[in-house]
């Protein structure tokens, strides 16, 4: 039973942690870049523009969704089994997420790095 | 992609991953904090480690967002991966730890990974978001980059 919850923490980390990196990253993208504002208008200017884009709260709101349901994932589940189980899962689940909502053109070269990078961070926790 | 910006990717590793490690050495030396004792984790703020973690994980934050604004989320996401290759070449290195061959394999697919990506364009996206504020005279126009050449 503890192993269903287990599961369930995972699903609910990596919906949450996807929805956070895709808000984060088209309030970026709304914002402009940033380094060219910078010198342009200033540091206020880049930290002014940021807090005026709603969806980077709504992106900080589901990362710390995403941080909570990870703490009470680890309370029922294995550190071993939580932690990389959602930290590849997530990497997985952006490539197709960036694609659908950020219009990333994600070619044969992301897809083949988002599985080697998967894979990689499931085996580094064993 | 400039070095000033290869730079921005490598804080993201680097900040992330020393700031997780103070903060996890900070955490221990305090010791269990459970739901009963909020007022501990509220302490804890006080104790050097923890302070200069936060710190860390703050920069983190600004250099990952700040990465996001001139490259795509799947060009970005992998270099965070990078961390779990620092932290086990620290202890390999500087600790003189073991690490095992199901790691060393783990390593070399995320550097792997990294790498074919690092080797491809970093923006693939088209201009076409609405932007939160009228576009100012020297507002930045990235080159919009062909389907076939991201395919690459």
């Amino acid at each position: 039973m503890s192993e269903l919850y287990a599961w369930a923490a995972i699903a609910l980390i990596t919906l949450a942690a996807t929805t956070g990196d895709v808000l984060l990253a088209l309030s970026m993208k709304r914002v402009g870049d940033v380094g060219e504002l910078w010198r342009a208008h200033g540091l206020w200017a880049v930290i002014g523009r940021v807090f005026r884009t709603p969806t980077f709260f709504l992106g900080v709101l589901a990362m710390a969704v995403a941080f909570y349901s990870l703490l009470f994932g680890l309370s029922w589940g294995n550190l071993s089994l939580v932690v990389p189980a959602s930290a590849s899962l997530t990497f997985v689940a952006n490539a197709v997420a960036a694609r659908i909502f950020l219009h990333e053109r994600v070619g044969r070269r992301r897809w083949l790095a988002a599985v080697l990078v998967a894979a990689g961070v499931a085996l580094m926790a064993m | 992609m400039t070095f000033r910006k290869y730079l921005v990717i490598a804080g993201i590793t680097v900040f992330s991953t020393v700031g997780d490690s103070l903060l996890a050495r900070g955490m221990k030396q305090l010791g269990g904090i459970s739901l009963h004792n909020v007022s501990g984790l509220l302490l804890a703020i006080l104790n050097p480690w923890v302070t200069i973690g936060i710190l860390l994980l703050l920069a983190y934050f600004a250099s990952y967002m700040s990465a996001l604004s001139w490259a795509d989320l799947t060009y970005v996401l992998p270099a965070t991966s990078l961390g779990y290759v620092l932290v086990a070449l620290i202890a390999r290195i500087g600790f003189h730890e073991v690490v095992s061959p199901a790691r060393w394999l783990g390593i070399a697919l995320i550097a792997v990974g990294v790498g074919v990506v690092a080797g491809g364009p970093s923006l693939t996206t088209r201009r076409d978001l609405p932007a939160a504020q009228p576009a100012g005279p020297t507002r930045y126009q990235p080159n919009i980059i062909s389907q076939k050449e991201a395919n690459r």
